[in-house]
Order: structure tokens, then C-alpha cells, then sequence
């Protein structure tokens, strides 16, 4: 049996999740105060996904960077990695809003695309 | 000299949810002025996402909500001025302004909407003891820096205010490959989301300590390390918790206030609480035919409520210069005002001839409540008593009321907003 401790982000309140798991299975979720505190704990402990945002170099742009965000949620764990290959892209203006950046991002199965347009200079 | 209908100062989410409606509404002739180099003001340099779920039901970045405003304007053949300062406003509506191209100018508007936002609160507003250095931003500057210029403003890095735009730099500068050290709070309670303290701080491991704050700032030329100390209940340090970071960056997050230069210079009155216009109903200040929307009335969290306040101050606007106002027996004032936790309202008047059929009524409150009720009375009779779980000074309320109910009361005295236990 394994303990987790969160805190709730469903509302301001943030009530204090305790989730009981038995071999990565939730077993009990306490402490929320409504039903959308166990389904954030079921979620954050067995498969926690965010959307990474962030910004990539641009060249010939009017702007030096463009601003960038993963299509869909990914994997938390997989947010450093997702963070070093972006270090390593520069894309050439113009950049429209949507265009892809990086396709499947660290092996993700998710894309990278910009979420503003940069013309060019 | 030029006349518009309407004039809409600052071309940020405001400005321009303003400009649309006020076309829609039948004004012949709106002109933004903006004094950055693009429209969209400060959601430009809001890359990250979360905006917009009310609006568009979608989770958008900052940029991706403004486009999609900006391309209404477009679309609406909305005429924008670039890089373009205001900087004086007459009470009878005369605009001095300056670019690059034009220099000098003036222009006068038969109506005015002022959306210019608000900025954040500087290192000489909070009187943090110490040397000045280099090293010490505010949250947004180093917000803009990072994301719009490319620049990681340092490496190592404390942060002082719980404020969302300082939760949300933490993740920033972290995932940039800074070090952030710790976020210091001078209250007990932390003023952002509980989602940007768990996706912002806990997820990277960053410790957030409440009632602390600064008390030294080191270094000569550049920041070598800060001071934090405990504060008591009456927020001052207690001597002997002092505890030094080594840092060379230092980011204030400590609130945000209403930019209103301008509306002071035309002499429109003020609301001491939020540092903002006091307006009435329709969002129109002391002046007649000015309105206030967005940050430069109120400060607000999400910028969803901006664009539906900014539509509602549009509308006003373009019904006062076709003259749709019509006076009626029922063009009295009723002051609304705010008690037992409720620190200001917006609107601070209502006349109920100009009420639409449903009237919001935002408001913030002074302290975080559990389980209490939102009360509203008009002539001593209750009309709204609404129970929320909890209310914190981070998050605006609202209460609604609608014209029916008003003359169903017959009120004639004032309003009051109030927080009940029960």
C-alpha cells in the first residue's frame, strides 16, 4: 500500500487529497470535498499529463522567439526532455499560428506548434 | 481636427473586445491607440495556456486568445494606431498624442473607452531595504524578456509575491534552465490559483514560504544573495528567522495597480480601493461618455471577464453616440455599497433606467472565507443570498441582479453587497 499526498487545483478551496494505491491501482481517494477532487487524484497519480509551453528561436523574424505549445497534454515525466530538444530548434520566419514546429516532440506522439505568427523582416 | 465616435485607449484584450462591440453596435467610426509595436497587449507575452475557456470553451496561450480578437478587428476593418502614446485626454474629449510618423497630434472622440491596463508594483512601491543592483524585475518584465526578447534574465533565482505572474515565471525560468530557489509570500495565503502553486511550484519542486519576505538585498553591482525573515501577524520581520539565499536574480510578484495617468489627468473620480475610475452601470466614469473596461478599472484574474466587461463598455459606448439613452422616471442613482468583507464593487452606481436586464456586479473580497453567503439588499431586502464554499482575495466574485428584481423592491436608497455567515 502507498500513500500520496495533493492537493486539489479543481477549485480555490484546494482541499488535501490523500490517495491510497496498491500496485499503481487507486484504491481510495479522502479528503476531497466534491466528486472533481477524485477524479483529479485518480488522474494525477496514475497518468499526470500537462501541456508544455515555451518558446523557440526564430531567425529573420520580427521578433528573436516565437511561442510554442504541445498540441495535446504530454506525459509530465516527459517534460525535460521535451525542454532539451526544443533548446536545439530555430525555425525561419514568417511563422504562422499553428504551424508545426517539431513533429512528435522527445517520442511523445504529440506535436509542437507555434501559438503566434512572426513575419518576416 | 479629427473626429471619431469612439476612441478606444490601448490595444490590449480590452481595448479590443471594446473596439468590437462598439462597431457592432453601430458607432461609424473607432480608433484603437496602442503604444506597443502589435496589438494584444500584455497576452503577448502570456505563452502559457489557460486562457480563454469561458470565451471560446478551449484552453488557448495568451497570444492564441488575442489573435483571435485581433483577427475579429481585422475582419470589422477596426483602424489601429502602432506605437502611438497617448498622453493627455481632455475632459471634453480632446486626445494629445505621439508617433514616430505623425509626431504631435490631437484628435476628439465623441465617446472614449480607456483600456489601458495596469502595471505591476515596483521594488520603490514596497520600500525593500537594501543595495540596488542589477537583477531585480519585476515578474513581467522578466515574463517579456523571456518570451517575447529570448533573454534569461539569470540563473539563480528568488521570487518575492505569490502572485500568479510570479508562479507562472518560476515554471518559466525553471524550464529555461534557472534555478529558483524559493518564492517568499508575505501573507499567510497565497494571492494566485491553487493550480499555478501545484503546476507551477510543487511540480519542479520549488518551496513556497508563506508570511516570509525580503528584509536585505546583497550584492553591489549585480544581486549576490536576498534575506528572507518570518513575519509576524502584523507583517513585520521577527527578529532572528533571518535566512540568506545566494542568488543573482531577484523577481517582485507583489500585485498589480490600475494605470490611470490618464484618467486622473481629465480629472474623472477615482475609487480609492482599486485605484481604479468609479463607474456606474454602464461602465461609464464620473465624465459622460467615458467608459473604463478591463485592468484599468479593476485588476481581474481571468482575462475572459475582461473581454466580457470590455463588450459591455463597447456597447455603451456606441449606444451613447447614437443616442440610445433616453431619460426616463427612472434615471435616479443607487449607490451600491460594499460591506462585512466585500472590499468595492463594480459598478459603484447603478441607475436602473439603464440597467440591462441582468446586471453583474464584481467585487473582490479582503480575506479568505469559508462557507459564507453573498448577500445583496436593496431597501433592507435581501434579493441575492448565494452560499459559496470558499472566497479568497485572488478571486473576483460576481452576484448578479436583474431589473425586474430592483422594481420589485422599488428601491430607493442604496444597494448593499455583503459576505453572511449565514
Amino acid at each position: 500500500m502507498e500513500q500520496r499526498e495533493l492537493i486539489c487545483i479543481g477549485c480555490p478551496m484546494g482541499c488535501m487529497l490523500q490517495v491510497t494505491l496498491s500496485s499503481g491501482e487507486v484504491i481510495e481517494v479522502t479528503g476531497n470535498t466534491c466528486k472533481r477532487g477524485d477524479a483529479y487524484a485518480r488522474k494525477e497519480v496514475t497518468n499526470p499529463t500537462r501541456i508544455l509551453t515555451s518558446s523557440v528561436r526564430v531567425s529573420g523574424g520580427e521578433l528573436p522567439v516565437v511561442s510554442v505549445k504541445t498540441r495535446s497534454d504530454i506525459p509530465k515525466g516527459k517534460i525535460t526532455e521535451c525542454m532539451e530538444a526544443l533548446t536545439e530548434i530555430e525555425v525561419t520566419a514568417p511563422v504562422e499560428i499553428g504551424d508545426v514546429i517539431l513533429e512528435n516532440i522527445a517520442g511523445t506522439g504529440v506535436d509542437m506548434i507555434a501559438t503566434k505568427s512572426v513575419s518576416g523582416v | 481636427m479629427k473626429l471619431y465616435d469612439v476612441l478606444i485607449i490601448g490595444g490590449g484584450p480590452a481595448g479590443l473586445g471594446a473596439a468590437l462591440e462598439a462597431k457592432r453596435n453601430g458607432a461609424d467610426s473607432v480608433l484603437i491607440l496602442e503604444r506597443d509595436r502589435e496589438l494584444g497587449g500584455i497576452l503577448n507575452q502570456c505563452i502559457h495556456n489557460g486562457f480563454g475557456l469561458h470565451t471560446f470553451q478551449e484552453e488557448l496561450t495568451g497570444p492564441e486568445y488575442a489573435a483571435r480578437f485581433i483577427d475579429q478587428v481585422k475582419a470589422e476593418k477596426i483602424p489601429y494606431l502602432l506605437n502611438t502614446m497617448v498622453l493627455d485626454i481632455s475632459p471634453e474629449k480632446v486626445v494629445t498624442a505621439m508617433n514616430r510618423e505623425e509626431g504631435l497630434f490631437e484628435i476628439s472622440a465623441k465617446a472614449i473607452i480607456l483600456a489601458m491596463g495596469c502595471r505591476e508594483r515596483s521594488r520603490g512601491a514596497l520600500n525593500i531595504p537594501g543595495y540596488r543592483p542589477a537583477g531585480i524585475f519585476s515578474a513581467g518584465t522578466a515574463q517579456r524578456l523571456v518570451n517575447m526578447e529570448g533573454y534569461l534574465p539569470g540563473r539563480e533565482v528568488v521570487i518575492l509575491g505569490s502572485g500568479d505572474i510570479g508562479l507562472i515565471m518560476a515554471r518559466r525560468m525553471t524550464l529555461e534552465g534557472a534555478k529558483v530557489k524559493v518564492v517568499a509570500e508575505l501573507l499567510p495565503y497565497s494571492g494566485g490559483l491553487k493550480r499555478n502553486i501545484v503546476q507551477c511550484l510543487d511540480d519542479f519542486g520549488i518551496p513556497l514560504k508563506l508570511s516570509h519576505t525580503v528584509v536585505d538585498i546583497q550584492g553591489k553591482d549585480r544581486v549576490t544573495g536576498i534575506t528572507l525573515a518570518k513575519v509576524g501577524p502584523d507583517r513585520k520581520p521577527v527578529p532572528g528567522t533571518e535566512e540568506f539565499y545566494s542568488c543573482d536574480t531577484l523577481l517582485l510578484s507583489c500585485g498589480l495597480i490600475p494605470e490611470n495617468e490618464l484618467s486622473r489627468g481629465m480629472g474623472i473620480r477615482m475609487n480609492p480601493v482599486t485605484s481604479g475610475p468609479l463607474v456606474n452601470e454602464s461602465l461609464e466614469t464620473s465624465i459622460e461618455g467615458v467608459f473604463a473596461c478591463g485592468n484599468v478599472l479593476h485588476v481581474h484574474d481571468l482575462v475572459d471577464f475582461v473581454s466580457k466587461e470590455a463588450a459591455s463598455a463597447g456597447k455603451r459606448g456606441a449606444e451613447y453616440v447614437l443616442g440610445k439613452r433616453e431619460k426616463n422616471e427612472y434615471s435616479f442613482s443607487l449607490q451600491i455599497r460594499p460591506k462585512g468583507g466585500v472590499r468595492y464593487t463594480v459598478p459603484a452606481v447603478i441607475r436602473p433606467a439603464y440597467m440591462e436586464e441582468e446586471q453583474i456586479i464584481r467585487f473582490r473580497v479582503g480575506d479568505v472565507y469559508k462557507n459564507h453567503y453573498i448577500s445583496l439588499y436593496a431597501n433592507g431586502k435581501r434579493l441575492v443570498h448565494r452560499k459559496r464554499p470558499v472566497m479568497a482575495p485572488g478571486e473576483m466574485e460576481e452576484v448578479k441582479l436583474t431589473r425586474q428584481q430592483l422594481f420589485d423592491c422599488g428601491a430607493d436608497s442604496e444597494i448593499i453587497v455583503t459576505l453572511e455567515e449565514e
